[in-house]
């Protein structure tokens, strides 16, 4: 089964690049941008097909080390094939 | 007196640490292999600068799950001297050895000067030979430096006296202006509860003999030295 990770700075967090995203699009006309935050997707194989199993298993992945929840939050989809 | 300096693969100042200890301090020094668990009986660990992992996911995030930081764990937990430098520091947070956690710097550039720092705890065993409220010079290399911590954190660092150096100016004043990387507080280095763990972000490795400019941050491996003497 396939899993997607999103990883992102936690609300409140000065987020130095998405604030530069945010400034550069500005730039480039999207004045309508008002705010950015930059985070990663993790695109994960498991192997087995409960999907609540893997649910739970990738939570704990974020947890261990795929966000430093300090300062990341994060959140857990499975793609249903 | 043994130090053992623990290598990553993508530590670089590894070389630098054992000089230190080696050839400057005149104390024993042992590298040892990021897949090692043995300390070789140290007396203090240094945890060196570098990309290690080549920094992939977050600085310090893979470093952690080596097998040495079991071990360097444990000796911390025991009371050992663990120092963590730069990178070392940034596996020191994510190994939960010391609490909060770096972002990226503020500008978005990896920063590589010399600034001025404010010793602000000369109890812990790497700065017992510096005066409290000393600004010492050391330069520093990082893309990440920006630390944080939760609120309670911060103001239980601040309680503790826990925050060790803070950025300031040549006059020992911690303004904005003077931080390089826009961590909260000005914060560049600290230490755990007990004080026997202590990172920072500045190199003291890079100011310690006179042929690189400056002797500002040989202290912090004499101290250790002291502290650890037979008396």
């Amino acid at each position: 089964m396939k899993v997607e990770v999103r990883v992102y700075p936690k609300e409140g967090v000065l987020d130095p690049q998405g604030r530069a995203i945010a400034a550069a699009l500005g730039r480039l006309g999207h004045a309508a941008v008002r705010d950015v935050r930059a985070g990663k997707v993790f695109f994960v194989e498991v192997e087995g097909n409960d999907a609540k199993q893997v649910e739970a298993d990738a939570r704990k992945m974020a947890e261990e080390l795929l966000a430093n929840t300090v300062i990341e939050g994060y959140d857990v989809r499975v793609v249903t094939p | 007196m043994r130090f053992a300096v623990v290598v990553f693969p993508g530590s670089n100042c590894d070389q630098d640490c054992y000089h230190i200890a080696r050839d400057l301090l005149g104390c024993e020094a042992e590298y040892v292999w990021h897949h090692d668990t043995d300390l070789k009986d140290a007396d203090a660990v240094i945890l060196p600068g570098g990309f290690a992992y080549g920094d992939y996911l977050r600085a310090g995030a893979l470093a952690r799950f080596s097998p040495v930081m079991e071990s360097v764990a444990r000796f911390a937990r025991e009371g050992g001297a663990v120092l963590g430098i730069c990178n070392g520091f940034q596996v020191l947070l994510e190994a939960g050895l010391l609490p909060g956690a770096v972002r990226v710097n503020r500008g978005l550039r990896y920063v590589c000067r010399d600034v001025f720092l404010k010793v602000e705890n000369v109890e812990t065993p790497f700065t017992r030979l510096y005066q409290r409220g000393e600004v010492v010079s050391m330069p520093i290399g990082h893309m990440e430096g920006n630390y944080t911590a939760p609120p309670d954190v911060l103001a239980e660092l601040e309680r503790g006296n826990r925050v060790v150096f803070r950025y300031c100016d040549a006059q020992g004043r911690v303004t904005e202006g003077a931080n390089p990387n826009g961590a909260e507080r000005g914060i560049a280095g600290i230490a755990n509860r007990e004080g026997n763990v202590v990172g920072l972000m500045p190199h003291p490795d890079r100011c310690a003999e006179g042929i690189l400019g400056s002797e500002a941050g040989r202290r912090m491996f004499e101290s250790v030295v002291g502290a650890l003497a037979p008396r």
